[in-house]
């Protein structure tokens, strides 16, 4: 399980954030409420000037034992917005970067076996730059699982897709984070992937949690205007193709 | 009218493009058969490894310490980094021979660090040293600049992804940000190369014109200029085969894979 509790401030701006992970926790707001910095703290990338981060019993950040893991000690792997894979390297070649252990040839064995794992074999040799947006994202969840990684975070996964793409992309990825055991933080301003992507849910604005708990839960008590607002998307869940008024749409 | 003013610019940029290729090609025509031999006699060879010898000095520890300074300029964007920024590209807009003198100014016997230098036992002006700091001075801005445009390009997101699938801060510079930028890296330091293997002034006022210690090609070139002409257009047609070679061969070699593709 990881556990985060930090305080980061950018200049004007305080975020101020727990979160806790077991499974897949989404981590929904505005922009600007602080998502990916919260994103970024985890990662190791930004440094909270308090708090503490902390997977099982291992101490990846403690601001009062002065403990700070860099990121490629976390184990935590990175999906970012745009899935950033390395334009100058082919998939497969994407796929090994994290791999560590054994021969060329075993790590190659390995890396094509990930990419089987999620339907995108054939694209072992193509280049990022050839890929739909929908590829790219397999490639960069089999980058990330192919480095052994405790936690996942994905940064606005679907943002980088076009609309009609969205609906299935969605699907494939809600599955397959199903059947993998990873735990995973995700970000997004989209309700509709917390609709489908969330365990827990946890709210942010302007910096701070407002509300968390499963998207049932939330969906019947919100606290906020915006909480509300994304509850009448939650609440959506059995009308899909009806955006609910007021809501953030898969546009925005 | 407009006919009349594109046929004008036309002729215009064509007669531009003649005034360029003529001077080679005069070079190249009004070559004698003895020349070849005279040029020899003259010391072509000698300064033509010279020249080669010492730009591949200075080439290398352009690449040793260029590549850091980019790269520190590339992540910083504060008052002191721009004005480093300004002073890298200083020398590229100073005139050879007032590098020269300011070399001087700075390591000659009479200069700045002179007396310190010599009491240590070391003495720049007209040595080998001399040569290869006159090179570096002018062909800095040439590597340092692009390759920091060229670093600037990757982006943040894409460093701390390959952060945090295990690879530590270095190894992501040389597998990541290296590889992305290679083509510019491999561009600037062709540029540097060549200005380096084309640097005259500095070198003449700063190391001098000792045939066979700082007598690089060019400055042999000024020398042959005295007398009879021939040798000189040998020494020149062979200065210009190098330095093409040097930048087509930069221009072809698959720096990629060699900076790391494979992991």
């Amino acid at each position: 399980m990881l556990e985060a509790r930090v305080t980061v401030r950018q200049g004007e701006f305080l975020l101020e954030a727990e979160l806790t992970c077991r499974g897949t926790t989404v981590v929904m707001g505005p922009n600007g409420a602080g998502k990916s910095t919260l994103l970024r703290a985890l990662l190791g990338a930004v440094r909270p000037e308090a708090g503490r981060i902390v997977y099982g019993r291992e101490i990846l950040f403690d601001d009062a034992r002065a403990i700070d893991k860099p990121p490629e000690e976390r184990g935590i792997a990175y999906v970012p917005q745009g899935y950033g894979l390395f334009p100058h390297l082919d998939v497969l070649d994407n796929v090994m970067f994290g791999i560590r252990r054994g021969r060329r040839q075993e790590r190659i064995v390995h890396a094509l076996s990930i990419l089987e794992d999620l339907e995108v074999r054939e694209l072992a040799r193509r280049r990022p730059s050839e890929l739909s947006g929908g590829e790219q994202q397999r490639v960069a969840l089999a980058r990330a699982v192919a480095s052994s990684p405790r936690v996942l975070l994905l940064d606005e996964p679907l943002s980088a897709l076009d609309q009609a793409a969205r609906p299935r992309v969605r699907r494939f990825l809600a599955d397959w984070l199903r059947g993998t055991r990873l735990r995973t933080v995700l970000v997004t301003h989209d309700a509709s992937d917390a609709r489908e992507l969330a365990d827990e849910l946890v709210v942010l604005e302007g910096g701070q949690v407002v509300q968390r708990g499963t998207p049932d839960a939330i969906a019947f008590r919100p606290t906020t205007e915006f909480v509300a607002a994304l509850t009448a998307g939650l609440i959506e869940r059995d009308h899909r193709s009806v955006p609910p008024p007021g809501m953030l749409t898969e546009d925005e | 009218m407009t006919d009349a003013l594109r046929i004008a610019a036309k002729a215009l940029g064509f007669a531009l493009v003649l005034f360029l290729l003529l001077p080679f090609v005069a070079l190249a025509l009004t070559l004698s058969a003895g020349d070849y031999t005279a040029a020899v006699d003259r010391g072509l060879w000698e300064a033509l490894w010279l020249s080669l010898g010492s730009t591949t000095i200075a080439a290398a520890v352009l690449v040793l310490s260029g590549t850091p300074l980019a790269w520190w300029l590339a992540r910083r964007s504060g008052w002191l980094a721009r004005r480093i920024e300004g002073l890298v590209r200083l020398p590229a807009v100073t005139p050879p021979a007032v590098a020269g003198v300011a070399l001087l100014a700075a390591f000659g016997r009479a200069g700045l660090f002179g007396e310190a230098l010599s009491e240590a036992g070391i003495g720049i002006p007209f040595t080998l040293a001399a040569v290869v700091l006159a090179q570096l001075f002018v062909a800095a801005p040439f590597f340092v600049l692009p390759v920091a445009d060229a670093f600037r390009e990757v982006d943040d997101e894409l460093l701390w992804t390959a952060r945090s699938l295990g690879t530590g801060p270095a190894a992501v510079f040389f597998r990541v940000v290296l590889p992305m930028s290679a083509p510019t890296f491999v561009g600037g330091l062709a540029m540097a190369w060549a200005r380096a293997l084309g640097e005259f002034g500095a070198t003449l006022v700063f190391a001098g014109n000792l045939p066979g210690v700082t007598q690089t090609l060019p400055i042999a070139i000024y020398t042959e200029m005295e007398g009879d002409l021939g040798p000189a257009r040998v020494m020149a047609l062979v200065l210009l085969g190098f330095a093409l070679l040097l930048f087509a061969a930069l221009r072809t070699a698959r720096v990629e894979r060699v900076l790391g593709k494979r992991t």
